[in-house]
């Protein structure tokens, strides 16, 4: 009876839609819809295109024939450069972890901070500074070719092992990032356990500390050769040709498109397997330690000889972790054409500098830049932090497939972004407003805007996490409607994560050379293909120029980047 | 201030049923307890009143509107979170000003109404300070003031005392009772803690995965149980399970397959048991109804344990193979040591009497 006395409340039609257990499809729908113009539809076309011709699967023929091995070559070449490159990788990678996180020496404090170095480098600007060093021609063996008076240099980093010496030095840093992180969480109480127990020095690395990092050095491995795999910029610069990524580029610059289609079909099977196995492993791994604040006791170094050794070793790291930007900022104050055959450039001058920002045509390609990260972040940010909430906050099925297609980007070689893009938009199409956006101001954008996909979701949803449901279900208590709760307290209190995730999208855009070089057009030439052409035009100095400004701007957004990081502490409540 | 009916609410989760057919009557300016272990759907039936859940099946109403699918931030509640979910970007003013800002009150007036309701949770000079500067009770005290200022018509806090230390538990309990009944606003309260649940409450309602095991005043359900759950999960008792063997009147006789025979009134049967002789029923005997004078009901055992507590001594004592707590308030006489002989009697009307 009391059911008739009751207020009759009719719910207007659009909370009826709002309250339905499907409206949540209608707001997640536009995440998917860019997902599947910009992800999946390109990776079609070129799936589709890898079929062209009469016979379907001539091209796949060809890549896995026997008489013209090039292909085949390629593959193996890139599979094995990237296995060596994983040992070499972690060999380095662990080793530093453990000399800088147990260990006390002199000079470990330096090392320390600049043992992140080669992650500041953009790939283009680290091959360039290991040519420059290295190569044939460079400062080091000339240096030794003059001291010893040999008729030609010694030695000289080139073709596959400068590929793996290159990928060596600026991918270790993912294990020692890993592995130092392992170290740090393994609790120093778990040692004198088995210690305690009788357990020999030997046998408490094997049976604790190695099982215990086993997660980390696996996880990276995984990471290491899908970046090997990947790699352009190396085989380029070193001329290394039989590699996936470079067989890509030479088919496309030859105008065998359905060629490049199907190699970029392979490359993707194989890059797109090793994201899943990583995902799969990831999810099932973690011996993390939650004894926390116990610090790890390091161990001075004591005998004299070993200490003379230790000294001489993180000096030596120190300087080859250095040289590279040295040897930038030197060349980028030599005058062009007048370093030939000597060990180091004897003329100098300020004026590449002076070139950058007053001279039109030197500065356009900083500007193509700028302008063209600046859309992509923009797309970035919107993007990101609405998949960031949606995949963190809301409950729908298909969450696994967003985070999936959102991470393929990142896991796919660049060349091969450039592929699908160019198999996808060099004619009209819906996603594209029936525009064609090969040789437009657009296509770059696009594939900055795809490939930094992953970058501000991540941070945005790792500070999304962190940040406690209840705090916004007190602001909905309080009277505040969705919109008035994101803004006021979701916003504020992630607004360190999205800044952080959105200024290295930035700079990795301003970076952008593999998926670039591939699409640009002559009109909106972007700074990392500029440095490629004055190095082709043997203008070094300028070339460096360019490098040393995006060097501090990496510099600074680090920085920045490192701020932020310490203040969101306060909003980890 | 308003009521709140619940009317035959379900909630799933899934395939998991979290509360199951629940009806309630919660009156204007009551102090109302959801008490009950940790997922028996207290915290779920409190979110579908906050607004955050919507229920499954079934209706609930504030007096007689029917919000049963009304968006939490139409409700007018006041909500204190377990761990207050303070916004850690703002000041202690500008979190207890969130509310009024909402609703859009001219400046001087929620200046005004934060001032007065941050004296009356005691937080006179703090009101600039960062959330991060202030201790566990201090921010507890926010919660509350956040909570009180918009004027509620009802006041939900879940397990808010959880987070502090024993002794602080103990003052702020007084504290948010005070202040509720200062204001008189309804409050709905959840706890797992019974010393909360007795302590504030003008009714409890007991639950357990899901389903209602008692509604009452504190008196009710500790005296009067009306299952057995009800009569172990709130208090200590000993729990027999005896048949009856005589019934004379109001008086019930009752004994176990150790002999061990009881003497009780009818009038002690729970709500809806009809057991007559031959049935077996649980007999509820809580330890303080234990007298050391003789008298009816008198038990003869051996003491197999002693605890003394300095307000009382705790026995458990051993009668012709019945372990029975019992527990003698401290008056300055002898203690019994283990293997002592106790002679203890029980008032029949202390026995309470159970079905299955």
């Amino acid at each position: 009876m009391k059911k008739q006395l009751a207020e009759q409340y009719e719910p207007s039609w659009w909370s009826k839609l709002t309250q339905s257990p499907y409206f949540i499809y209608i707001l997640v729908s536009p995440l998917f819809l860019v997902l599947l113009a910009y992800v999946v539809y390109p990776f079609y076309t070129t799936f589709v295109q890898s079929f062209a011709g009469n016979n379907k699967l001539a091209n796949y023929q060809k890549f896995f024939s026997l008489k013209s091995t090039a292909n085949l070559e390629a593959l193996w070449n890139s599979l094995y450069i990237s296995v060596i490159s994983v040992i070499t990788c972690a060999i380095v990678g662990v080793a530093m972890a453990f000399l800088l996180e147990r260990y006390n020496f002199p000079g470990r404090r330096l090392l320390s901070v600049l043992v992140l170095i080669p992650m500041a480098l953009p790939p283009l600007v680290g091959v360039l500074s290991f040519t420059f060093l290295y190569g044939e021609s460079g400062i080091f063996p000339r240096a030794l070719q003059h001291l010893f008076q040999l008729d030609s240099v010694p030695f000289s980093l080139k073709g596959v092992w400068g590929v793996i010496v290159v990928h060596t030095f600026t991918m270790y840093t993912y294990f020692y990032l890993t592995a130092s992180a392992a170290i740090k969480g393994l609790d120093p109480s778990l040692e004198e356990a088995a210690t305690s127990l009788g357990a020999s020095r030997f046998r408490v690395w094997r049976k604790i500390i190695l099982p215990m990092l086993t997660p980390s050095i696996i996880a990276s491995s995984l990471l290491v050769f899908m970046v090997s795999m990947a790699s352009y910029t190396a085989p380029l610069m070193f001329g290394v040709e039989r590699t996936m990524t470079m067989q890509i580029y030479l088919a496309r610059t030859n105008g065998n498109l359905d060629m490049a289609a199907t190699q970029s079909t392979i490359l993707s099977v194989v890059s797109i397997t090793f994201l899943l196995i990583m995902r799969w492993y990831q999810n099932r791994r973690n011996y993390q330690n939650l004894s926390k604040g116990v610090s790890v006791h390091r161990s001075e170094v004591t005998s004299k000889p070993l200490k003379y050794f230790s000294v001489f070793l993180s000096f030596s790291g120190t300087l080859i972790l250095i040289l590279p930007i040295l040897v930038l900022v030197l060349i980028s104050f030599s005058k062009d054409g007048a370093w030939t055959i000597q060990i180091l450039p004897t003329e100098y001058t300020l004026d590449h500098y002076k070139a950058l920002f007053t001279d039109e045509k030197t500065w356009r390609p900083i500007w193509n830049s700028l302008k063209m990260g600046f859309v992509a972040t923009i797309g970035n940010i919107i993007f990101g932090v609405a998949a960031a909430y949606a995949m963190v906050r809301l409950n729908f099925k298909g969450k696994t497939l967003l985070d999936v297609l959102i991470t393929i980007p990142w896991a796919l070689p660049g060349t091969v972004v450039a592929v699908n893009l160019i198999a996808a938009f060099s004619t009209e199409s819906v996603f594209t407003f029936n525009q064609v956006l090969i040789g437009t101001f657009w296509i770059l954008p696009l594939a900055y805007f795809i490939r930094h996909l992953p970058l501000v979701f991540r941070s945005t949803s790792a500070s999304l996490m962190q940040l406690d449901q209840s705090v916004e279900e007190a602001s909905r208590s309080l009277g505040a409607g969705w919109w008035h709760t994101f803004r006021k307290i979701v916003i504020p209190l992630t607004l360190s994560g999205i800044l952080a995730g959105t200024l290295l999208a930035f700079v990795q855009s301003i970076g952008e050379f593999v998926a670039s070089i591939l699409l640009y057009s002559t009109s909106t030439i972007p700074l990392s293909v500029a440095i490629f052409q004055k190095l082709y035009a043997f203008k070094f100095g300028t070339a460096c120029a360019y490098g040393v400004l995006q060097i501090i701007l990496i510099l600074i957004v680090l920085l920045i980047s490192e701020k932020l990081s310490k203040g969101s502490a306060g909003s980890a409540i | 201030m308003k009521g709140v009916r619940i009317d035959s609410v379900s909630k799933k989760f899934g395939d998991v049923l979290g509360v199951s057919d629940l009806n309630l009557d919660i009156r204007p300016g009551e102090f109302f307890t959801f008490l009950g272990p940790s997922g028996c759907g207290k915290t779920t039936t409190l979110r579908m009143i906050a607004g955050f859940y919507y229920p499954s099946n079934g209706k609930i109403y504030f007096d007689q509107r029917d919000v049963t699918t009304l968006q939490p931030n139409k409700r007018n509640i006041g909500m204190v979170f377990q761990n207050y979910a303070l916004f850690p970007h703002m000041t202690v003013d500008e979190n207890i000003a969130f509310g009024l800002e909402v609703r859009k009150l001219p400046k001087a007036q929620i200046q005004e109404k934060v001032d007065r309701i941050r004296s009356l949770v005691h937080l006179g000079q703090y009101g600039k300070r960062k959330i991060n500067e202030l201790s566990g009770g201090q921010q507890q005290r926010v919660a509350l003031a956040r909570a009180l200022v918009i004027e509620p018509d009802i006041l939900l806090l879940d397990e808010p005392l959880s987070n502090l230390d024993a002794k602080l538990r103990e003052e702020t309990r007084f504290e948010i009772k005070r202040i509720q009944s200062e204001l008189g606003v309804t409050t709905i309260y959840v706890t797992h803690d019974q010393t909360e649940a007795m302590t504030m409450s003008d009714r409890i309602m007991v639950m357990e995965n899901g389903i209602v095991k008692q509604i009452g005043t504190p008196q009710e359900i500790y005296h009067k149980p009306n299952n057995r759950f009800v009569a172990t999960f709130i208090g200590e008792t000993n729990l027999l399970q005896m048949r009856i063997t005589s019934i004379d009147g109001d008086t019930v006789t009752i004994q176990n397959d150790n002999g061990f025979v009881l003497h009780g009134y009818k009038q002690n049967y729970a709500k809806d048991l009809h057991a007559s002789i031959g049935d077996n029923v649980y007999v509820s005997i809580r330890p303080e109804s234990f007298r050391s004078e003789l008298g009816d009901n008198s038990v003869r055992g051996t003491i197999q344990f002693v605890e003394f507590t300095g307000l009382s001594v705790n026995y458990v004592v051993n009668v012709q193979g019945t372990m029975l707590k019992a527990m003698i308030i401290n008056a300055g006489s002898t203690i019994k040591q283990v293997g002592d002989e106790i002679e203890l009697h029980i008032p029949p009307s202390n026995l309470y009497f159970l079905g299955e």
